[in-house]
């Protein structure tokens, strides 16, 4: 009955979507208010019937209905309660369905909080919304229907993929697509505003924050998934450049290129068209890593189950939207008015430079990520594209990108000055210097390219500093103008800081981790003792357990530094019987920003176990920079002209009308 | 400045970015991309020692052998041809005789694969989708390959042995 239920619900939200899809657009044509007002109702609606077939599928996984083929291949009765709710989306169907709920979502808070936008624009906006949300039902419903029932139940079910029982599962799939799905609304913003053939700084004022929640939590999303694929896969890797990554990256690239880009159109009325063009690549590299994902092109560990009518039905879609949509925008571009003057050395310019290395960084991992599968294709060879191209292609991009980042933000709009910057970022500089003296005096082996890649993330840091510093006249003026000048600055400048510094840490993370972590892979029996960068680690014994869907081994090592217990570390190993399939479970201390890590391997016929053992240099920086330019993000998302700044309905009324 | 000296500043940039991120990736394609083989396209194409690439196949049965201090034998078979494989370290969760792996490493001096990663990417029925892919072309794909897991576990995996 529930499955039945859930099935009806998205059947009755694709035909709201198809009538969204249609009514607002003809109204907007006939000028109909009425008309064109069905789409905030159908986007609620919508939304409440997506609600309720995502509710139905997590309650028939809740209840462990084994007549459903998707509970019953991805479930199983003895499991964790939290994992038969995440199992939901650790899955194709149920993936695809958390998919198009958040889409709808996003249509449904346009919908609710859109009252202050222009009535035909919102018409557009929810239209194009509809366009997106109908191709992705139906893609569900004739490829993917997560309600198919079984003719003769079995009673018991397969189990979830054992690697995604954890607690991983449960927030890096939501907040990824969170993001993915969240720049939908910049899409549909640019194609409406491509439709309308108007385009003005309040639209840009609209977009950016839509563009900035997505971005957060695509930060966060992409954050989540390295850190999980780093304790879960037990060999302590944090970043793989697999396609499902990549894809996952390049929106985050087009993303962050877009959310500077809005800013120059919202401050300074520039760079109109390629904002415009920056939201349809953002969200077409979005619906690309579907397509990636969900069609079995590529193999991988996100790579759920593969059907070539689902790869066909997919990439139709993503054919149509991303050249339906450059089409519309080669047709339509010419026609929206150019923006102000800016000389090269300024703000604009400065993000334009931005804009250019990100973009262009992003085409490298596009190349990287399908010339693999063009080569297959057309030559009939196999290879893979890995880290050592990245390193030499994408990273010295990046590396330019950085050393621009601390000028950016203290150029002045318009018309900057270059050399009172660069003496203004004298400090920070030295500061790099010192620190890539010191690293280079203090520390032996690795990359001679690593303590200058340090420098720059410090010289990052302190330019971010500096800049707050000279925006609240640290030092300069009295502290207590300082204090009220602090109190004063926009948060968003604050927000601009915090993401800029957390480039800088992530990046020294990413240095310290590569270059000096220390491996010991060994086979130990009880009271062994293995050294690893100053620490030793007794392995006290093995012992066997049984968890609620699993047996597993677990080591027990004390582990010591110059004699003094720090502490006790717990690796194991699980087997799943269900799946006949096993997981390492790696044990990690944190000491600071660095952790020790340990991963079990098999045991051997005389009793001795293999062991993985790592001692990483600092690596939490790696997800605390991107926690950092979350937060920044956040800062800015609660910007005063973020929550009050857009129009006003009678005040937007007042500027709209010269253009009717 | 004048508009159209503003475009050509912007456009010059953006063409200088371009070129030099090409440059880049070409420079890096020349020697950092590693090619796919299995033990029949080693065989015929007499692969250099020291080349990098990657190895697929299926885990010839009775081959794997474990020595001193986490060394590891086993060979690589396709059904026409088979390759030893050293490696040392911990072999993933997923590997098993009788099934696909891939593994990255270099040929030596004496023919033998010396593998300085396995991999332990699968897809549910426990073969790599480059080894199936190869296995297929070359006609030694056999339909219980991917049954086979589905006999070993309890409850199997394949979707054709559930409906």
């Amino acid at each position: 009955m529930i499955a039945e239920a859930g099935h009806y619900a998205l059947v009755l939200a694709l035909a709201l979507a198809l009538i969204q899809s249609f009514v607002p657009v003809i109204g907007a044509r006939l000028r109909d208010p009425a008309l064109m007002n069905v789409a905030r109702s159908t986007a609620l609606a919508q939304l409440l019937f997506v609600g309720a077939s995502f509710i139905a599928l997590v309650t028939l996984h809740v209840n462990s209905d084994f007549s459903v083929a998707n509970v019953y291949e991805n479930s199983h009765s003895m499991k964790p309660l939290i994992y038969k709710i995440t199992g939901v989306w650790g899955n194709h169907e149920g993936s695809m369905l958390l998919w198009v709920s958040i889409l709808a979502l996003f249509g449904g808070l346009v919908a609710a909080f859109g009252n202050n936008l222009p009535l035909s624009l919102r018409a557009h906006v929810l239209a194009v919304q509809a366009w997106i949300a109908s191709a992705f039902y139906l893609f569900i419903l004739i490829t993917s229907n997560p309600f198919l029932r079984i003719a003769n139940p079995p009673i018991e079910g397969r189990d979830l993929n054992p690697v995604l029982q954890d607690i991983g599962l449960a927030v890096h799939p939501p907040m990824l697509y969170l993001g993915y799905v969240g720049f939908s609304i910049s899409f549909s913003f640019a194609i409406a505003a491509l439709l309308e053939g108007r385009i003005d700084a309040a639209w840009a004022r609209w977009v950016r924050p839509w563009t900035l929640v997505a971005w957060i939590f695509l930060t966060l999303g992409i954050a989540m998934g390295s850190y999980w694929a780093y304790y879960e896969l037990g060999w302590g890797g944090w970043w793989f450049w697999d396609p499902v990554e990549n894809a996952s990256l390049m929106p985050w690239l087009a993303g962050t290129a877009l959310l500077h880009s809005a800013l120059v159109m919202e401050k300074r009325n520039a760079l109109k068209v390629w904002t415009i063009l920056l939201s349809i690549l953002t969200f077409s590299l979005s619906l690309l890593g579907t397509f990636l994902v969900r069609s079995g092109v590529i193999t991988s560990v996100h790579a759920f189950a593969n059907d070539p009518t689902r790869g066909v039905f997919i990439l139709l879609i993503l054919c149509l939207f991303i050249g339906g949509s450059l089409s519309l925008f080669a047709g339509r571009a010419t026609s929206l008015k150019q923006g102000g003057l800016f000389a090269p050395i300024s703000r604009e310019g400065a993000l334009v430079l931005n804009n250019l290395l990100l973009t262009v960084a992003c085409a490298v991992v596009l190349f990287g990520t399908l010339y693999p599968l063009a080569m297959e294709v057309l030559a009939d060879f196999k290879m893979s594209v890995g880290a050592p191209f990245y390193n030499l292609s994408f990273a010295p991009l990046f590396v330019l990108l950085l050393l621009a980042v601390p000028f950016g933000p203290m150029l002045a709009w318009k018309r900057g000055d270059l050399l009172g910057v660069t003496q203004r970022l004298l400090a920070a500089g030295v500061a790099g210097l010192v620190v890539i003296a010191i690293v280079w005096a203090w520390t032996r082996g690795g990359s001679a390219l690593a303590p200058l890649a340090i420098g720059l993330g410090v010289f990052v840091i302190a330019g971010a500093v500096t800049d707050m510093a000279e925006r609240t006249g640290l030092f300069r003026l009295p502290f207590a103008t300082t204090l009220h000048r602090t109190r004063g600055l926009p948060r968003s400048a604050w927000g601009t800081a915090f993401a800029h510094a957390g480039l800088g840490v992530a990046l020294i993370g990413i240095v310290c981790e590569t270059t000096w972590n220390s491996e010991y892979i060994a086979t130990m029996k009880p009271n062994d003792v293995a050294q690893v960068a100053g620490y030793d680690l007794k392995l006290d014994g093995l012992l066997e357990r049984q968890g609620p869907n699993y047996r597993e081994m677990v080591a027990q090592f004390n582990v010591s530094r110059g004699g003094e217990a720090l502490s006790v570390m717990t690796p194991s190993k699980r087997s799943f019987t269900t799946r006949g399939s096993s997981t390492t479970e790696a044990a990690l201390l944190t000491r600071g920003a660095s952790q020790l890590y340990i991963s079990l391997g098999d045991v051997t016929a005389d009793g001795a176990i293999a062991v993985r053992i790592y001692h990483k240099p600092f690596v939490l920086l790696i997800w605390w920079g991107p926690v950092l330019m979350a937060f920044g993000g956040m800062l800015s998302l609660s910007d005063r002209r973020l929550r009050v700044g857009a129009p006003k309905p009678a005040r937007a009324k007042q500027r709209l009308q010269p253009a009717e | 400045m004048t508009r159209k000296q503003r475009r050509m500043t912007i456009i010059g940039g953006s063409l200088a970015v371009l070129a030099l991120a090409a440059a880049l990736v070409l420079n890096a394609l020349r020697d950092s991309i590693v090619f796919f083989s299995t033990p029949t396209m080693v065989a015929e194409k007499h692969v250099a020692p020291g080349k990098r690439f990657r190895l697929g196949g299926l885990v010839q049965p009775g081959s794997l052998q474990r020595g001193d201090n986490l060394a590891v034998t086993f060979e690589v078979a396709d059904g026409g041809a088979k390759l030893p494989v050293a490696y040392k370290g911990i072999l993933p969760d997923l590997f098993r005789e009788g099934q696909g792996v891939v593994a990255e490493g270099a040929l030596d001096a004496h023919g033998v694969f010396k593998a300085d990663t396995v991999l332990a990417k699968h897809d549910e029925t426990y073969m790599p989708k480059d080894v199936a892919d190869a296995l297929k072309k070359q006609g030694h794909w056999k339909d219980d390959y991917a049954g086979k897991p589905a006999a070993t576990t309890a409850q199997g995996n394949s979707q054709g042995a559930v409906r």
